[in-house]
């Protein structure tokens, strides 16, 4: 799922400065799972900005809704109804929802209240790690399903470099080396001979290169 | 055994059913100060919910100082239901606390708004 965090209310609230009344989009997709943009998070913000704002002799309305996704049209177009009125609008999505809030209510300010950080999942409850790199191309098969365009902190797909020590990271003594998990578990399943097997570079034009790609499937398409 | 008349007492079938909303809208709502007492640790009868709300209550405490509205108007404390001095004590803590705070700041500018004494 996609991990975000909640900005500081005060810089929330410094981008509505100026709105007597918004509308707080919560979403219930990753964003409630990682407990930062869910119908609970979205109240309290709403919450923390009317306290805020009436503290300071500037009341604020605020509207709250939680829609069951924000990236995806049918859902977005739910919340028609609750913009006619408003000043801005306050997403609790991941930068998806926001984006797609802001193409459809063209004539609103939208603002982000989350910071999106990565693609993972969770450890233990209120821990979440970054797991995968978006690629576009997965390795996983060759490497013991262990990621290491994310996981190594230098992306390096042939080994460790000289920074992994004691099965650490240079980079922190908190981070695990992606290669010696590799090693490791290749060598458990009794499959470290997959490890000399030699492939191509990587190609990298599936990934970031080329700007914004997309995913299109006229298996799936609705005429 | 005495305590203010001030207090109101809301009952919660568990402290761990407290939520960050309510606390907030209690505030919202006018209160000048909230504590949620709890069972003693180690006697809930849900084995967590008393640690869940002192957790919640710690959270919302620091919503509180952030948005500048003071986080000690709100606190948690461990109580069983035979503790009946404690409570008065608690509440002797909290009101005098409160006291010291002054009003509940959202209460004055409505109090403002209405034409009432400040």
């Amino acid at each position: 799922m996609i991990i975000a965090q909640q900005k500081p209310v005060k810089d929330i609230a410094a981008m509505i400065s100026e709105c007597k009344k918004v509308l707080l989009v919560g979403c219930a997709g990753c964003v409630t799972v990682c407990l930062s943009g869910g119908e609970k998070e979205t109240e309290v913000l709403a919450s923390s900005l009317r306290i805020m704002r009436k503290m300071e002799d500037k009341p604020l309305e605020t509207v709250t809704y939680t829609a069951t996704r924000q990236c995806d049209p049918e859902y977005v177009a739910m919340i028609d109804n609750y913009t006619k009125d408003v000043d801005a609008i306050i997403s609790l999505a991941c930068g998806v929802g926001v984006q797609y809030l802001a193409e459809r209510f063209t004539d609103k300010w939208v603002v982000p209240a989350l910071d999106t950080k990565f693609i993972g999942g969770s450890t233990v409850h209120g821990n979440w790690e970054e797991k995968c790199g978006l690629c576009g191309e997965c390795i996983l098969h060759r490497t013991g399903g262990i990621c290491p365009i994310i996981r190594c902190s230098k992306s390096i797909l042939n080994g460790p470099c000289g920074g992994s020590q004691y099965g650490k990271c240079e980079v922190s003594k908190d981070v695990d080396c992606a290669w010696q998990l590799i090693y490791d578990r290749m060598k458990a399943l009794g499959k470290l001979d997959k490890l000399m097997e030699f492939h191509p570079p990587k190609d990298w034009s599936k990934s970031r290169d080329g700007g914004p790609r997309k995913a299109i499937r006229e298996d799936v398409m609705i005429d | 055994m005495q305590y203010a008349p001030s207090v109101r007492i809301i009952e919660m079938p568990c402290s761990g059913t407290i939520d960050h909303r309510v606390l907030l809208q209690t505030f919202e709502d006018g209160a000048d100060g909230v504590f949620v007492a709890g069972c003693m640790e180690g006697d809930c009868h849900f084995l967590k919910g008393n640690f869940r709300a002192k957790k919640r209550v710690r959270q919302v405490k620091a919503i509180l100082d952030e948005i500048g509205f003071g986080g000690d108007r709100l606190d948690f404390f461990n109580l069983s239901a035979a503790q009946g001095q404690r409570f008065a004590e608690i509440v002797k803590t909290m009101t005098d606390r409160v006291m010291e705070l002054g009003p509940n700041p959202l209460k004055l500018k409505n109090a403002k708004k209405e034409g009432g004494a400040a």
